[in-house]
């Protein structure tokens, strides 16, 4: 499916032949190949089978010793109980406001940049890529705190705002879109200009329509990537109100007056958090897994 | 503003620039030798480039490149609470903070235990990340897909939920790993509340969330090994493992060193899981350096100290990963 896209597609059609022959399918090699990772398989979907499970759980049997694998009545109790003490469509507003705010930023400000140090040949344009790719390399750690001491001069310190704008353009997004419109040929650039288009017109609806691909993956790594931050948005809100989810579970989770006992409320919490990102990155996994292999290839 | 040298230079050394050549957007369809030029269109480039560069330089200035060079300030004052609404009041005090970092016991445990988790956990992804790659290249073709994404899908969950999840997989009275075992009938030890096993605990669910990114990383450099290496091999005699030794290896160099580099990054930035599942406890057993900081900087407001923290942290990361670039790199010949 998704392999058919990726750059290695064709070389790796040519040699199945040789492979067939070597290795039938049914070959005790590949059973064995196939049995590791089934094995391996298991273990990675454990922990998630284990949340999704638990959180259909009665208190019974949530604290069997030993654990109840199959619940015998489904309850969606413990959904209920967390929905009473934990205001989630709020937070999950919250996160979606945010995320948005972010991508869409992202998309803007990055292939501005992206189409200046690709297909504009201006003074200064090798510093500013210096610039961006020293920037990748910079832990956030190092930001945090003049970060919040500006932020709360700002009066941004619970507000929107303030979540968004310290990721409101990444390096990252520069890199990813440079690298795309390097393959836009300049003659097409330069033909619209000959016909008197102006940078803007060619940048937003000549290139921007072309590099679709990349901002489908930039999208979602910066959508995804702006859901699970999890320490300026801990640090950058006080009020609850504007908590965004990870936050949120994390408060609730850590509070042994809420929820410290109650692993059918925490289980409940993380499956309403973690379900939305899986059913999304299974829908679009092709994107993430060439975003990562382009974004690798330093 | 604009020369004719200037310009005929730079787009010569912008190809050659890292990534440029490997990109599967750049590549052959590459035009950048032949543009026409044309005059007239200088000064209007120049303009239209500083105009598309201006939102982001002006983001990075306000919200990374000042802040970066604030903490470095800061690291030198007593900077605290009170200069949170006044910041010109923090008094200089030299390196007054670096000495005491030094001195404090807390803060060289949790340097230890960051590289505790390093010296344990890298490893562990890196080789765990090549296996699986591996094994998905060989031999597999209709259930590649399904595996992947199965491996890949701890990477994009939100790391408070899962860091949530594994509290409880590890619950010594009714998480999963306490049930497995007594299914087999065997007591579950104390997993988080245990000074010895807190940790590798936690490197256990580092491992189990970042293995897929190394081996996503891995199977895209696996792709890109020409098979007619691997023909040629096989034609000569060699065996799976003698293939994987001789050829797989060496030629995935730059990508193990890739992997190494951003998995190590990421390990010595760790915060999340001992926030949420152990708060750095029990006797600071999980206390890793970004948690301390994040204590001592927002909790106790001691952010001149925090910010200490927060530069030696990066100085170790910086002289750890051109360690790795110097070490990886010397090996391939």
């Amino acid at each position: 499916m998704s392999a058919s896209n990726a750059p290695g597609a064709v070389r790796r059609a040519l040699p199945k032949k040789s492979e067939g022959e070597q290795r039938g399918p049914r070959s005790p090699k590949r059973l064995l190949v196939y049995f590791l990772l089934s094995l391996g398989l298991l273990v990675m979907s454990a922990p998630f089978l284990w949340m999704a499970v638990s959180a259909f759980k009665t208190t019974g049997e949530l604290s069997a010793s030993p654990p109840v694998w199959i619940p015998t009545e489904w309850t969606l109790e413990n959904f209920r109980k967390l929905l009473d003490k934990l205001n989630l469509p709020l937070y999950f507003m919250n996160s979606v406001i945010v995320a948005l705010l972010v991508t869409v930023s992202n998309l803007v400000f990055c292939s501005m940049l992206g189409y200046a140090l690709a297909k504009l040949y201006f003074v200064g344009r090798n510093k500013i890529f210096g610039l961006v790719l020293g920037a990748l390399m910079v832990p956030g750690n190092l930001m945090l705190l003049p970060l919040f001491v500006l932020m709360s001069k700002l009066q941004l310190i619970d507000s929107y705002a303030g979540l968004v704008l310290p990721f409101a353009a990444g390096a990252f997004g520069v890199f990813l879109m440079r690298q795309f419109m390097q393959s836009i040929p300049d003659e097409l650039l330069e033909a619209a200009r000959m016909d008197g288009a102006g940078e803007w017109y060619i940048f937003w609806r000549i290139v921007m329509p072309l590099v679709k691909p990349a901002l489908a993956t930039l999208s979602i790594f910066t959508f995804l990537g702006s859901w699970n931050n999890f320490v300026w948005p801990l640090i950058a809100t006080n009020d609850p109100d504007k908590y965004t989810l990870p936050v949120a579970l994390a408060t609730f989770a850590t509070d042994p007056n809420k929820a410290g006992g109650s692993n059918g409320m925490l289980m409940a919490g993380a499956f309403l958090v973690v379900l939305p990102v899986l059913v999304l990155f299974i829908a679009l996994q092709r994107h993430f897994t060439q975003g990562i292999a382009t974004a690798g290839m330093k | 503003m604009s020369t004719t040298t200037g310009k005929a230079a730079q787009p010569a050394k912008v190809t050659a620039g890292p990534g440029a050549s490997r990109s599967p957007a750049a590549g052959p369809g590459n035009h950048e030798g032949r543009r026409g030029r044309k005059k007239t269109s200088m000064g209007v480039q120049n303009a239209a480039g500083w105009l598309f560069s201006t939102p982001f330089l002006v983001i990075f200035t306000v919200f990374m490149a000042f802040p970066i060079l604030a903490t470095l300030l800061m690291s030198f004052t007593d900077f605290g609470l009170r200069n949170v609404t006044r910041p010109l009041d923090a008094n200089f005090i030299g390196f007054e903070n670096y000495v005491n970092l030094f001195g404090d016991e807390r803060f060289l445990k949790s340097l230890f235990n960051t590289a505790y988790f390093v010296v344990i956990g890298v490893p562990l992804t890196i080789a765990l990340g090549l296996v699986v790659a591996v094994l998905l290249n060989n031999g597999i073709d209709k259930a590649r897909t399904f595996f992947r994404v199965g491996f890949y899908a701890p990477v994009v969950t939100t790391i408070v939920a899962v860091a949530v999840v594994w509290r409880f997989v590890l619950d010594p009275s009714d998480g999963l790993i306490a049930g497995v075992l007594s299914e087999v009938g065997l007591t579950s030890p104390d997993f988080l509340g245990s000074e010895t096993l807190a940790m590798p605990s936690m490197i256990a669910m580092a491992v189990w969330r970042n293995v897929g990114t190394v081996m996503v990383l891995f199977i895209a450099g696996l792709q890109a090994i020409p098979t007619e290496v691997r023909e040629a091999a096989r034609l000569d005699g060699a065996g799976a493992w003698q293939e994987f030794r001789g050829i797989t290896v060496p030629l995935l160099r730059p990508t193990l060193l890739y992997a190494t580099v951003i998995t190590t990054i990421g390990y010595l930035n760790v915060f999340e899981e001992p926030f949420v599942m152990t708060q750095g406890g029990p006797s600071d057993s999980t206390l890793t350096v970004s948690l301390n900081m994040y204590r001592e900087g927002f909790n106790f407001f001691h952010m001149g100290y925090a910010s200490a923290m927060a530069y030696v942290l990066f100085v170790v990361i910086m002289g750890i990963t051109v360690l790795q670039l110097r070490l990886l790199k010397d090996n391939t010949k």
